[in-house]
């Protein structure tokens, strides 16, 4: 058995200075690279992730289009250099199956109808992977799908909460998700007040799940007003640059 | 009634934009009598609908609309073209010439062969099918002289102008012909290549500067100085 490693000190900060009910410090940016149609970048902790779309654009191979809707393909991908042991770059299972789950998060909030016969590309590439990258995932590509002008009912924000050390934390780092008790990472559309991922690791009592989902909704509005800044920011800047030079006249 | 951003306000998608007896106009959607954005832009109140003007979109065809489109592939009855959208362009042959098509006598690619870029309009698009093109009409075809440059298609209206206002000073001032494609691809053709420089350097400024006012003096100013440098 490895030593018990103390995750909430007995003043109630976590390992990485915290309090329980804080987010990590997060940076959005957008139309961070310009071959792809949309593209978006986060900083939340450690994690370091780009997004990038394309499309609508045709269907290759082509009988995967439909012919009612456009088809939203997500590709999760973990860079070799991204943990502390080197990862193999070919996809796993894991990257799989949380590429499946970001789309799934992702797809109620796409009008994909308005495009049949199409396809929208998205990929994730984790450049620096701290815990959270799922959710840190699907806020990014929420961006990037935004920026590339593809119709949305709403942004969709994501984070999520866990139990560490007997405490109800909010997005949980990479530690805090491997030692401790549990982890619920939620994607969360708030305009719409819908759901779009609610998964759940580990051991909670019907309370604390509970808890821990109202509190990843908490931090999920929080990032929601991030995304908002973040995308308006890009256009506002120009804005003003514009309005100095006037200015100055 | 209420409404819950100035008009020319910046929403991102999701943004409740107005509730009550309003209709949805570009860019929005409705649930119950709420109506809420569907893309990053400026929103905008015009009686009872609401608009949001995008920042960002793809070109969607539709019929009438001038394009600029570039042959990929020879088939045996026409060419596919790409004309800056998600779904390609058929340009039928005998849209493009003018005597009955014989596949047999007639060979495509001396008429347009593939990479050679073409002036069209769209006759008919209706998403369950690939949108139809035409050349058969004066001042289109075949582009053979000039530059085409890209920009995104939700600034082509700023870069037209309010009935072609913005669009009548570029002309004059860079003494450039510019047509402009509704798909997002800009032909401009002038007498020299300075001139043609002069002119994409102020669409780019239009396009970079889409969202602010003031946009057609600033215009002006830059291409006066540019011809004093030059």
């Amino acid at each position: 058995m490895s030593k018990k490693i103390q995750l909430v000190d007995e003043n109630g900060i976590r390992t990485d200075g915290r309090r329980p009910k804080e987010l990590r410090p997060i940076k959005l940016e957008i139309g961070v690279l310009s071959n792809a149609d949309g593209s978006a970048y986060i900083e939340q902790g450690k994690n370091k992730i780009l997004a990038a779309v394309y499309g609508p654009r045709e269907v290759h191979p082509r009988h995967l289009a439909l012919p009612d809707r456009a088809i939203l393909r997500c590709r999760y991908h973990m860079a070799p250099f991204s943990v502390q042991e080197r990862k193999s770059p070919a996809p796993s299972r894991r990257e799989v199956e949380l590429s499946k789950v970001i789309r799934e998060a992702l797809e109620p909030a796409i009008f994909l109808e308005l495009t049949p016969r199409t396809s929208i590309d998205l990929f994730i590439e984790v450049l620096q992977a701290d815990g959270g990258t799922r959710t840190a995932g699907v806020t990014v590509a929420s961006l990037a799908l935004a920026d590339a002008g593809i119709p949305m009912r709403d942004l969709v924000a994501a984070c999520a909460a866990g139990k560490a050390d007997g405490y109800i934390v909010l997005d949980l780092n990479d530690i805090e998700d491997k030692e401790g008790t549990a982890d619920v990472p939620v994607a969360y559309m708030p305009s719409l007040n819908a759901v779009g991922l609610l998964q759940m690791d580990g051991q909670l009592t019907p309370e604390e799940f509970e808890e821990a989902f109202n509190l990843a909704l908490e931090g999920c509005k929080k990032i929601y007003e991030l995304q908002k800044k973040a995308l308006k920011e890009k256009y506002l800047a120009i804005k003003e640059s514009v309005e100095e030079a006037v200015e100055e006249k | 009634m209420p409404v819950f951003f100035e008009n020319r306000d910046m929403v991102t998608p999701g943004d409740l934009l107005a509730e009550g007896d309003f209709m949805a106009g570009r860019n929005t959607y409705k649930i119950d009598s709420k109506i809420y954005a569907c893309k990053l832009g400026l929103v905008e109140y015009k009686g009872k609908t609401v608009n949001v003007v995008a920042l960002n979109t793809f070109y969607i065809p539709s019929v009438g609309d001038l394009v600029v489109g570039k042959i990929v592939e020879i088939n045996l009855h026409g060419w596919t073209v790409d004309i800056n959208s998600p779904y390609l362009a058929t340009l039928r042959a005998s849209e493009a010439i003018n005597k009955p098509y014989k596949p047999q006598k007639d060979e495509l690619s001396e008429i347009l062969d593939i990479g050679d870029i073409i002036m069209a309009k769209v006759i008919a698009f209706d998403r369950t099918r690939d949108p139809l093109l035409t050349i058969r009409e004066p001042g289109l075809g075949k582009i053979t002289r000039g530059q085409i440059i890209k920009v995104s298609p939700a600034k082509i209206p700023r870069i037209i102008g309010r009935k072609g206002s913005m669009i009548n000073i570029l002309k004059k001032e860079t003494h450039c012909n510019i047509t402009v494609g509704q798909n997002g691809l800009i032909h401009i053709y002038g007498r020299n290549p300075e001139d043609e420089h002069i002119a994409i350097l102020a669409v780019k400024k239009i396009e970079l500067e889409a969202h602010t006012s003031g946009l057609t003096d600033r215009i002006t100013e830059m291409i006066s100085k540019e011809r004093g440098d030059g």
